[in-house]
């Protein structure tokens, strides 16, 4: 055994690697990333002997983990909790499928939406696709729960659901890390029809799925992760899921009076969650994200006593991260001695950073864009979003992954024009390039900029997927050769630019900019790798 | 043992290399340690800040309950003030004086020195001084982790591997500059004591 200093998501790859992981990959995605990060900078991915790459989206990730798991390994897919609704489709389906090789999907879920659009729990995901899903509580539990999952998805022949949130996920601490396990050989499934999903076919894959859920329940009773505490006062009993244990333990100084239920496997165990329920006057349930088990056990009117207390009762705020102070509110703890917080401090919101060529982009854009009113820009996710915020505040809509093309595509054919889409280079071929195939089968009067930094930047500077070939994608997609134009945004060309801007706008079919210059911080880095300069 | 630190800055500063340095200095002593830190989109020059507890003895919470803080460690004044709730009533406050005025609104500089100077005990350095002397403009987060070190509780030559682990493949330049900036943050603080 050795000691490393690893995050939540460090010592869930590393837990990984060592139950012989043979397959990961992945789309990047705050607060996801470090997960395939760190078997990248292994040593078994960089001689080989672990298959790991970067997918297009979180869809095509899945569904190589699953072609892995079909050919006998041990695979994953990781992403962040809205990457799972691109996925959604693979890994529902897969569920009926099922696994051959063990195969996990790794999803970091992000409450108080650190860096996220909504703060979703995918605890809901792995009960819609009838999988189990585990959810570590700390560090040592990360790197110990991948070598457990991979035999619970190898003996029921199901993927496997393991949650984090950021806090776990972004935390590092000293973990005790063991040897790498030998990884699976390649086989095929002895009963191969199982994943030709033909409704005849499905229906019974389907039916046993359903049928084996007794199993999981029963898995989670015996479960190393979940643990049943009978002890102290029983006015009070409480379910602390994932990391609400450690928030429990940290208030409790180590030792809580009451019952407690400590949850790290899904289905819930109903054994014990039945004791609680019939020994104690009151439950409180504490858990980061949704009021998942909250909800599953206070059921429907008329309720059944005991009254269950969490964060649809009031007792925690029904949005955003949990903290230790929040869960010693609900334990009714009062706050402890501290100074006020102070008033002077003003909100610092992230911004791009000095030199960033979006924003040469974004103030082409602007000066284009200065007399047409009625303009409206479709944004997509990525660094660029920032430029919702002044001084550039050019961007008016930013949902999900893909969404600037397809609805600007919609406003335009509305009648909302000029209609502008601004989607960066990484984003256009996650979820970017279907859109545009509509918009030109539609003929579509749009302007697509793609802003390309030539890498996956917000996340720390992965490759990106389509680099260098954005212009022939388009082409492919059918886009006209003379309305793709390929810009440097920099305040030198500010000019061209805002006309190759203004022409295009003014085209009525659709048309693509490319804004090709390197993020500011991968130039920088690259340029200190290689001090004596020269192209990357 | 038991230290509960809130460092807090501007992303950009270096924030994750003070934590990264405690951290090593915290596991070459054998001690526990979790370090919550904030990754992604708030590192483009928003305000960042991360929780650092070490103890020989388990820790349980990955985050700082608010009036437990031994210690708030701030490269910038105003990422100082924005944490002070953190503190326990007399925990120490440690922050760089000079602004990184990227937002239109900064308040009063004056009145931000004034509040933090309030709190008792505090060292307010000006780091980009000492880390001019140091021979790097970069090292003001380690003239910073300099002038804290006295109120770590963790022994000078644990720090100073630290940096030398942290650092470890940066020209031999810049981790002397770094070295050096940690040194004089130290004796700076010493001095005025």
């Amino acid at each position: 055994m050795a000691t490393q200093l690893l995050l939540g998501n460090e010592a869930l790859a590393q837990g990984a690697i060592d139950a012989g992981l043979s397959a990961a990959y992945a789309y990047p995605g705050t607060p996801s990333t470090e997960i395939t990060e760190h078997i990248l900078r292994s040593a078994e991915a960089r001689s080989g002997e672990i298959r790991c790459r970067w997918a297009v989206n979180e869809k095509t990730a899945l569904e190589a983990a699953l072609g892995a798991s079909y050919a006998g390994l041990r695979a994953m897919a990781s992403m962040k909790h809205v990457g799972l609704n691109v996925a959604a489709d693979p890994f529902v389906n897969a569920a009926i499928a099922g696994a051959h090789g063990g195969l996990l999907v790794n999803v970091a879920d992000d409450p108080s939406m650190h860096s996220s659009q909504n703060e979703q729990d995918s605890r809901l995901y792995a009960d819609l696709a009838l999988v189990p899903c585990l959810e570590p509580s700390d560090q040592q539990e990360a790197y110990a729960v991948p070598a457990y999952a991979f035999e619970l998805s190898e003996r029921h022949r199901v993927p496997v659901l393991i949650r984090l949130t950021t806090r776990l996920a972004h935390s590092r601490a000293t973990v005790e890390v063991g040897a790498r396990n030998p990884s699976n050989r390649l086989s095929v499934p002895e009963d191969p029809e199982r994943f030709i999903l033909l409704p005849a076919i499905a229906r019974r894959s389907y039916e046993r799925l359903v049928a084996r859920q007794p199993d999981f329940v029963r898995d989670s009773e015996e479960s190393p992760f979940n643990h049943l505490s009978q002890h102290g006062d029983r006015s009070l009993g409480i379910v602390a899921c994932g990391i609400a244990h450690n928030y429990l333990l940290e208030v409790t100084d180590g030792a809580p009076s009451h019952p407690i239920l400590k949850v790290g496997q899904y289905p819930l165990p109903e054994r014990m969650v039945r004791w609680l329920v019939e020994h104690c006057d009151r439950i409180l349930v504490l858990e980061d994200g949704y009021p998942f088990v909250e909800a599953k056990l206070s059921g429907l009117p008329p309720r059944s006593a005991p009254a269950i207390h969490g964060r649809l009762s009031g007792d925690v705020p029904r949005t955003g991260e949990l903290t230790p102070d929040l869960v010693a509110a609900a334990l009714g703890r009062g706050a402890l001695d501290r100074r006020a917080a102070s008033s002077v401090p003003a909100p610092r919101p992230p911004a791009l950073c000095p030199g960033c060529p979006h924003a040469d982009t974004c103030k082409a854009l602007h000066e284009a864009l200065a007399s047409q009113t009625s303009a409206r820009v479709f944004s997509d996710i990525g660094c660029y979003t920032l430029a919702a915020l002044p001084p550039l505040a050019i961007i008016d809509t930013c949902v999900e992954m893909g969404a600037s093309i397809t609805m600007a595509h919609g406003a335009s054919e509305a009648g909302l024009r000029p209609a502008v889409a601004l989607i960066g280079d990484s984003t256009f071929a996650h979820s970017g390039m279907t859109g545009l195939l509509d918009c030109v089968n539609a003929g579509a009067q749009i302007t697509v900029i793609i802003v390309d930094n030539l890498t996956v930047a917000m996340t720390g500077g992965q490759r990106s997927a389509a680099e260098n070939r954005l212009a022939s994608i388009c082409r492919g997609l059918g886009v006209e050769d003379a309305h793709i134009r390929v810009i440097e945004p920099h305040p030198r060309n500010h000019a061209k630019n805002v006309a190759v801007l203004d022409e295009e706008i003014r085209h009525p079919g659709p048309s693509v900019i490319i804004a090709q210059r390197e993020c500011i911080q991968t130039a920088r880095r690259a340029a200190r790798r290689a001090p004596s300069g020269g192209p990357r | 043992m038991k230290r509960d630190i809130i460092l807090a800055g501007v992303g950009g500063q270096g924030l994750l290399a003070v934590a990264a340095v405690l951290g090593e200095a915290v596991r070459s002593l054998g001690l526990r340690l979790k370090q919550a830190e904030v990754h992604g989109m708030a590192q483009r020059g928003g305000a960042v800040q991360s929780h650092v507890r070490f103890s020989d003895r388990p820790i349980y919470s990955d985050l700082v309950r608010e009036g437990t803080a031994d210690l708030v460690l701030a490269l910038e004044p105003m990422e100082a003030l924005r944490y002070i709730a953190y503190l326990r009533p007399d925990g120490v406050l440690v922050s760089d004086t000079r602004p990184v005025r990227n937002i239109p609104d900064y308040p009063d500089l004056a009145r931000i020195l004034a509040e933090l100077a309030a709190i008792s005990p505090h060292r307010l350095v000006d780091a980009a001084l000492l880390a001019e002397k140091a021979g790097s403009a970069q090292a003001t987060n380690l003239v910073v982790l300099g002038a804290a070190s006295p109120f770590l509780e963790l022994p000078e030559a644990a720090l100073v591997g630290g940096i030398r682990a942290v650092f470890a493949g940066k020209p031999d330049a810049v981790l002397a500059a770094n070295l050096r900036g940690f040194e004089l943050g130290a004796e700076w603080s010493r001095a005025v004591a």
